[in-house]
């Protein structure tokens, strides 16, 4: 059985600090997963059409500029559009614990703020892939 | 969009229904112009794959794009980064790009990557370019499931004449020295040129065209999407585009074939397990590799005539 | 390395007596020591100078080549360092109520923070400046947002830094229209505009154009300045954000330094004489946590440049020399967990900074992890360094650690490795070859993962994070920018757009786009024509991309 999981690192916006993301693209490498990066300055629309091209399972957005919560829910928005919800969205970046519950509400599955370690990452990936798989 | 995305995953996954899938879309294959493109890591190949997109589009040409990483080893996972390169083209509805990691597939590599070729050549997308590293012998593999092969090369890497040498260099259709405003770029043209000295061993076709390239500048894009179509085009009026596509169908074949026989020993003799006993036996009881496994396979053969 | 034979016989003597008797009782907590960027840190240091022509050499005095000591001969002595925090955010009135606030509290100078579609080039009416209007930063679209940024603050009597890279050029201009409009000659005006790119496409993302021509526009301000706004700093060549990205302390000034070298390369074969502009050139460090380490990197930095200068520009003004800085306390240290600590944090890096000599500090707010700065949080950053200058009795003696003997050992080690980099990108051809071939961003990302490999599992410490955690409701009072305000701001852009000449708009826009085809021209006194006619800045960077194309990331992990 050669089924891997596969997530997309994305940046939406025009945030250029990277450094998060591609820690979290490689530990997720050495973790075993497929991980497709597409740098930074990513609109939504980009996003969620890679997202469904590559047929990922898992969306990771990661901002620190503030947008969030006007990127975020627009990517979840877009892969609902395009019927592509199955594909689980977290997030992760500069993010008030106050905006989590919005976020959440707008289709978000999980937000790491700053200082989560990437075991909690992991374990989140494993629980919910655990789960959709029929 | 979604579908063709679903049904490459299902052939990377290996997943049962791939068989009939692909089946299905046979008779509607072979449309597609098939470019495979390597380079070593730093060639720019990605860079001129997006700049290729931008001139096949200018043309109104539908395409799609199929990029190859290696799968880590050690960990099983993989950082597929070349499609950052063409990002501009994600939200065109006329691209398709697709990063594929090379796993551990049964079937090889190749196997996998002939089949997501067909779904999109089915999907009715003119030009599909295969873009890999070409190193290991899998990524060798998967540039010959291509129509027509185009090799990237930069001035300045050093072990420029040692490939040259290496198998990779005698499947290339057509060279590209990228990078060609740095120096050395006229005197690599010059090597290769040199080393090309006959009509490529494969084909009948003449010499093959080494052509200079910036994808930094830009300059000298469009001058090779000609020359490439160029190629593509005399291998259609020589015949030699269908003999090459009858011979990956052959080896496409031979690879089911081995897949499958394989599946079969696996699944009725559990082969992978007993490999790790027969190696106990060797170690243990003195048996000999090529003794032991021909008298195994002796056994298999009574067994399935007694089958029959 | 310590000269004296007999020092080092005795130190054996110890290590194999009661060292190794203690060692034996009591081992020490780790197998190896190092310094948070890895360089092999001795337990005990023994003295390395020791003779006056050493001294000479190595260190110098305060003021005088090498410059190890410091660039002026009684720093902080004569003045303090300037208190300079990094704020902006929202629209230009905000900003212009928080800058007056600041200097209110006793801050020297203005640090101004423009939001990401200012520093990408985009209007707030662009679709790619959705969600993004005034969050990190001021959103400036024209002429008309810059002088209610400075409204009420005499740009004679206060010294402006601009963070701003790839259109500095532009925001550069609507500055001195300002001043214009005040009054007060250009050659009056004192401040820096970042305006360093190359930093950009390694480690902070907000580029436009390609390499080349941003390398041009850098020349153009550089040749404008030093005949039009001669106090002007022209550049600030960075490596605080190459540290933010990961970078250890060796490569933060190596890729720096190697940046001003391509700089000053640039200005040079635009046919400038190097001791014309180089005593404008000004740089920016990261104050990271390692004490030690920090100290002895601004005095290798120093020491390293003075070299550079000297030997390979043949610089002959003093000045040419000197490595004058800003500092900023590393923001990636700073947690969301407890984040009362991080007062304690960014106390320590600014004694790094000021026992190593910086000319002008940022200190980030307890808040950095969660959000901008509240008014309560930047003031007790603004107070830590009014402790430090006032109470804590640092500034009293020039470069007072001189002479430590680990310090001085740390800080020709840095500057061994330091060369090692700085020789390594030579033979590559220099910055932009080095980018293009991704060999810095290669480095820094190996860097980075080392860092976050060893937070995850702790063998690096981050008090509150993966130790000395609590149960805790993080800090509700953040600041935060109201979501409105985009449309608030699109409103005033079209209503100056209105209000404008449009026919002189269009001529100016033309003029720039003439201007950028030849590529002798210097585009600064077309893009004051066109700030003035109230262009603005996306109509500006629209003509500028056209003519110059985008840059696109390429390299990855």
């Amino acid at each position: 059985m050669v089924k891997k999981i596969r997530i997309l690192i994305a940046k939406p916006g025009l945030d250029g600090h990277d450094r998060g993301a591609k820690y979290i693209a490689r530990a997720l490498k050495d973790a075993g997963y497929e991980v497709i990066y597409t740098g930074i300055r990513q609109t939504p629309e980009a996003i969620s059409r890679t997202a469904i091209q590559e047929d990922v399972d898992f969306v990771g957005l990661s901002l620190l500029s503030g947008a969030h919560r006007e990127l975020f829910p627009r990517v979840v928005q877009l892969l609902r559009s395009a019927n592509a919800d199955d594909i689980v969205v977290f997030g992760g970046g500069v993010i008030p614990e106050s905006d989590i519950p919005y976020l959440k509400e707008n289709g978000l599955a999980a937000i790491f703020t700053p200082g989560t370690a990437i075991s909690e990452i992991i374990t989140f990936l494993e629980n919910t892939s655990a789960k959709g798989q029929a | 969009m979604r579908g063709i995305a679903r049904a490459i995953s299902a052939i990377e996954n290996e997943l049962p229904e791939k068989e009939a899938l692909i089946d299905e879309l046979f008779p509607y294959c072979g449309r597609a112009a098939v470019w495979g493109i390597t380079g070593a890591p730093g060639s720019g190949k990605s860079s001129l794959v997006d700049l290729f997109i931008e001139n096949k589009r200018r043309a109104g040409q539908r395409l799609a794009v199929i990029a190859v990483d290696p799968t880590s080893p050690f960990s099983g996972g993989a950082i597929l980064g070349d499609r950052l390169r063409m990002q501009r083209h994600a939200t065109d509805d006329s691209v398709f790009i697709r990063s594929m990691a090379s796993r551990g597939h049964l079937g090889g590599l190749a196997g996998a990557t002939a089949d997501a070729i067909k779904i999109l050549d089915a999907a009715g997308f003119d030009l599909i370019i295969v873009e890999t590293i070409g190193v290991g012998q899998s990524e060798i593999e998967v540039v010959e499931l291509a129509d027509l092969i185009i090799l990237i090369l930069v001035p300045g890497m050093g072990d420029d004449i040692q490939a040259l040498k290496a198998g990779i260099m005698e499947i290339g259709d057509l060279f590209i020295i990228n990078k060609a405003d740095k120096d050395g770029a006229a005197k690599l043209k010059t090597e290769i040129e040199y080393v090309l000295n006959m009509p490529s061993a494969i084909t009948n076709l003449p010499k093959p065209p080494v052509l200079l390239t910036s994808a930094t500048l830009p300059e000298g894009i469009d001058t090779a999407v000609q020359k490439i179509d160029e190629c593509f085009q005399q291998l259609v009026h020589s015949g030699e585009l269908r003999r090459r596509r009858n011979r990956h169908l052959q080896r496409e074949l031979n690879r089911i074939v081995m897949q499958k026989v394989r599946a079969l020993l696996d699944d009725r003799y559990n082969l992978t397990q007993a490999l790790g006993d027969w190696v106990e036996q060797i170690r243990s009881a003195d048996s000999r590799p090529y003794s032991l496994v021909n008298a195994k396979i002796d056994t298999f053969i009574k067994e399935l005539n007694g089958l029959c | 390395m310590p000269v004296n034979a007999e020092l080092e016989q005795l130190k054996q003597a110890w290590e194999q007596g009661l060292l190794k008797k203690t060692l034996v009782r009591n081992p020490e907590s780790k197998p190896e020591f190092t310094t948070g960027s890895w360089l092999p840190i001795e337990r005990v240091a023994l003295p390395s100078l020791t003779t006056t022509a050493e001294y000479c050499e190595k260190l110098g005095f305060p003021g005088e080549y090498p410059f190890t000591r410091g660039v002026q001969p009684t720093m902080y002595r004569g003045r303090l360092w300037t208190m300079r925090q990094y704020a902006g955010f929202g629209t230009a009135e905000e900003s212009n109520t928080r800058y007056k606030y600041l200097l209110k509290q006793g801050q020297t100078g203005l640090s101004i923070a423009f939001d990401l579609p200012t520093q990408i080039g985009y209007d707030s009416d662009d679709p790619h400046s959705t969600g993004e209007v005034g969050k990190v930063g001021v959103a400036i679209d024209t002429l008309h947002d810059m002088e209610i940024l400075f409204d009420g603050i005499p740009l004679d009597k206060v010294s402006t830094s601009m963070t701003i890279n790839a259109p500095a050029a532009i925001l550069l201009a609507m500055y001195l229209a300002v001043a214009e409009k005040q009054g007060i000659p250009r050659a009056q005006l004192n401040g820096t505009i970042q305006n360093d790119i190359l930093k950009e496409y390694v480690a902070r993302g907000t580029y436009i154009f390609p390499p080349k021509p941003s390398l041009r526009l850098i020349t153009n301000i550089f040749e404008y300045c030093t005949r039009e706004v001669p106090k002007w700093n022209t550049i600030s060549i960075s490596g605080y954000h190459i540290r933010e990205a990961g970078a250890t302390a060796v490569q933060e000034i190596a890729f720096t330094l190697c940046d001003g070298i391509e700089y000053v390369k640039t200005a040079l074969a635009a046919g400038m004489d190097v001791d014309q502009f180089a005593d404008r050139l000004s740089f920016f460090f990261n104050a990271h946590n390692d004490l030690l380490e920090e100290i002895a990197k601004f005095r290798a930095a120093r020491r390293i440049w003075a070299k550079i200068m000297k030997t390979k520009f043949q610089a002959k003004n003093p000045k040419s020399m000197m490595l004058r800085f800003h500092t900023q306390t590393a923001g990636s240290t700073l947690t969301a967990q407890q984040s009362d600590n991080n007062i304690v944090r960014v106390t320590l890096q600014t004694l790094a900074a000021v026992l190593g000599g910086t000319q002008s500090l940022h200190t980030n707010s307890r808040d950095e992890a969660l959000g901008l700065p509240t008014e309560e949080s930047v003031r007790v950053a603004l107070r830590t360094q009014q402790i430090v200058a006032f109470e804590s009795g640092v500034t009293n003696s020039v470069d007072p650690l001189a002479g430590s003997y680990i310090i001085e050992e740390l800080t020709d080690r840095i500057e061994t490795e330091a060369w090692q980099y700085i020789d390594r990108i030579e033979e590559l051809g220099g910055m932009v070859n080095a980018i293009e071939q991704g060999y810095v961003q290669k480095e820094i990302q190996d860097a980075a993962y080392r860092y976050q490999q060893e937070i995850e599992n702790q063998t690096r410490v981050i008090v509150g994070v993966n130790r000395f955690m609590v149960e805790e409701e993080l800090p509700q009072d953040i600041l935060r920018v109201d979501p409105h305000l985009q449309e608030v701001q699109i409103t005033k852009l079209h209503q100056v757009k209105e209000q404008r000449d449009n026919l002189a708009v269009k001529t100016c826009l033309e003029a720039i786009r003439r201007a950028a085809r030849q590529s002798e021209t210097n585009l600064m006194p077309f893009l004051i024509s066109a700030v003035r006619a109230y262009a603005s800045l996306g109509e500006i960077c629209g003509v500028l991309r056209e003519e110059f194309g985008e840059y696109r990331e390429s390299i990855v992990l």
